[in-house]
């Protein structure tokens, strides 16, 4: 099959300044695409054209390509990872196109996500967000015994939901208003049903909310866009999850 | 009171705001039309004499209308402060935007509310300070009782009159009802209220409760264009 691009292409990093810099939509067309390439495969076939034809090749972040490292992640016809639902960029196919599509490709557009080049941003907002107290400070010293601590099953279920995020950023970048809650929601709400995250609980949300907007995510409006895009089909549960348990530690802060 | 100012400042303390002052301005919203479903009898003296209580509260009606403004000034400039920074989280626009399940209420929740504004400043100009430029003509006094009291009545039988002013309120009302079918299901979501078996029923009662309110507004006006009550309907005696 043979398709038509048109994808961001930025030589410079974007400053809070200039966002955009030299950035702008280019069109590529792709020919000899098989229906069973991955997206990003797709990308490559069009990269090893551009490296012959000596011009600068797309710069797209992956790692694992399958599913799983939540590197990967770009606009695709305006929905995070495209059409497919639960489904990261490197495990789309092809075969989810037309033959003779004209599709657009775009970096995650946020503030809190300055563009380095191309598609690839800069998501460190989200492991200072983590570094803010998305974690459990304990000692580890040698295993416990499995069994020690009993979690009721759908305690277990409801922190498993929000653990499997994978940190990509699909929430950010399909939000009208480029909010974080998804992400920062699933951090919280993780902790929220173990007990393990009950002793740090108060200030976890607190730490977390305030460096989410230290870094001008926006304000979650209720759109559910979020969840919609993200490949680890978290629940917006996890927002309502967040906004109780900061109001707790609101209410009970000194 | 500096952590109130912090709490406000805050993502989800700005979407509180937002949630706990929708929740009263709609509290008022249902009350206003209850009381004006008054209306809908024939007789102009029910209407008249409950905006004469109304009147008679005297300095708690000042305080009633003080709490009111206040609550919707906290509403509007919580929304301008988030919605700004919602602007400024996304420099750069798609070239090609998607939308995948924001529902259109949703998406206008803005442009809905600034429109509610726009003409709450109008019916206020219109029927509580009857700025001549906009309010036509009406029989100002009415005898109820032994007393002399203000003809609400007449002030709006003669407004409604003109059916453009009646097409305007009726436009409003859709604007209203936008505004309030997603406010409504947003805010339980704001305040944590999240759950597998009640949320469907929210958002049913939003809805619903949207469309009563816009629909009872839109009937009190026609009814009164129409000068059609509920009696000669037979619905009441
Ligand atoms: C009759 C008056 C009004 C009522 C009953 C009302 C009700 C509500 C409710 C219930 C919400 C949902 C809060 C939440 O998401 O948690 C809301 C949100 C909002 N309102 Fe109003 N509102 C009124 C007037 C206004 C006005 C005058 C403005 C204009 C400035 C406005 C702008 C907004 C905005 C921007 C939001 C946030 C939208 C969002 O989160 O999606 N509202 N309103
Ligand atoms: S490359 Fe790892 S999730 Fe797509």
């Amino acid at each position: 099959m043979k398709v038509k691009l048109h994808i961001w292409r930025q030589s410079k990093k974007s400053t809070r300044k200039d966002f955009k810099q030299d950035g702008k939509m280019v069109c590529y067309e792709v020919d000899h695409v098989s229906p069973d390439m991955s997206f990003l495969e797709m990308l490559d076939v069009l990269n090893e054209d551009l490296i012959r034809s000596g011009e600068e090749p797309v710069a797209f972040d992956h790692d694992c390509r399958e599913g799983i490292c939540g590197s990967c992640g770009v606009m695709i016809d305006g929905v995070a990872h495209g059409p497919e639902k639960g489904t990261t960029t490197c495990q789309l196919h092809m075969r989810s196109f037309q033959d003779g599509a004209e599709i657009y490709i775009e970096p995650w557009r946020a503030s809190a996500f300055p563009v380095i080049r191309d598609l690839v941003v800069d998501r460190a907002a989200f492991d200072r967000v983590v570094q803010s107290g998305a974690y459990i400070s304990v000692n580890t010293g040698a295993p416990q015994d499995a069994n020690a601590i009993p979690i009721p099953k759908p305690d277990a279920d409801k922190a498993f939901d929000a653990a499997t995020c994978i940190g990509c950023g699909a929430c950010v970048a399909s939000c009208k208003n480029a909010s974080a809650m998804l992400f920062v929601g699933a951090k919280i709400s993780h902790f929220a049903h173990l007990p393990q995250g009950k002793v740090e609980r108060e200030q976890r949300a607190r730490n977390l909310v305030e460096q989410m907007d230290e870094e001008g995510f926006g304000n979650c409006t209720n759109q559910y866009e979020c969840e919609a895009v993200c490949p680890k089909e978290i629940p917006i549960r996890v927002i309502a999850d967040m906004n109780r348990e900061f109001l707790r530690a609101k209410a009970k802060e000194e | 009171m500096s952590w109130l100012l912090s709490f406000w400042r805050s993502s989800i303390g700005g979407k509180v705001t937002m949630a706990v002052t929708g929740l009263m301005l709609f509290g008022f919203v249902v009350v206003h039309m209850l009381g004006n479903l008054q209306f809908l009898f024939a007789e102009p003296e029910k209407i008249n004499s409950y905006a004469k209580m109304l009147h008679d509260l005297g300095p708690l009606l000042w305080v009633a209308r003080i709490g009111l403004l206040s609550v919707f000034a906290l509403h509007v400039t919580t929304a301008i402060r988030l919605s700004r920074a919602n602007r400024s989280a996304r420099p750069v626009a798609y070239q090609r935007p998607g939308t995948v399940q924001a529902s259109m209420a949703s998406r206008s929740m803005v442009l809905s509310g600034f429109s509610v504004l726009g003409f709450v400043i109008y019916h206020l100009l219109h029927f509580t300070l009857e700025v001549p430029a906009i309010t036509p003509e009406f029989e100002a006094q009415v005898k109820i009782g032994e007393e002399f009291t203000k003809n609400v009545h007449s002030m709006v039988k003669t407004s409604f009159d003109n059916w453009y002013i009646v097409s305007a309120y009726a436009v409003f009302q859709v604007i209203l009802f936008l505004h309030l079918s997603h406010g409504m299901q947003s805010l339980a979501q704001t305040l944590g209220l999240q759950h597998k078996r009640y949320t469907p029923i929210i958002k049913l009662t939003s809805f619903g409760l949207a469309l009563v309110i816009a629909g009872g507004n839109m009937l009190i006006a026609l009814s009164v264009k129409l000068d059609r009550f509920l009696p000669d309907l037979g619905l009441v005696g």
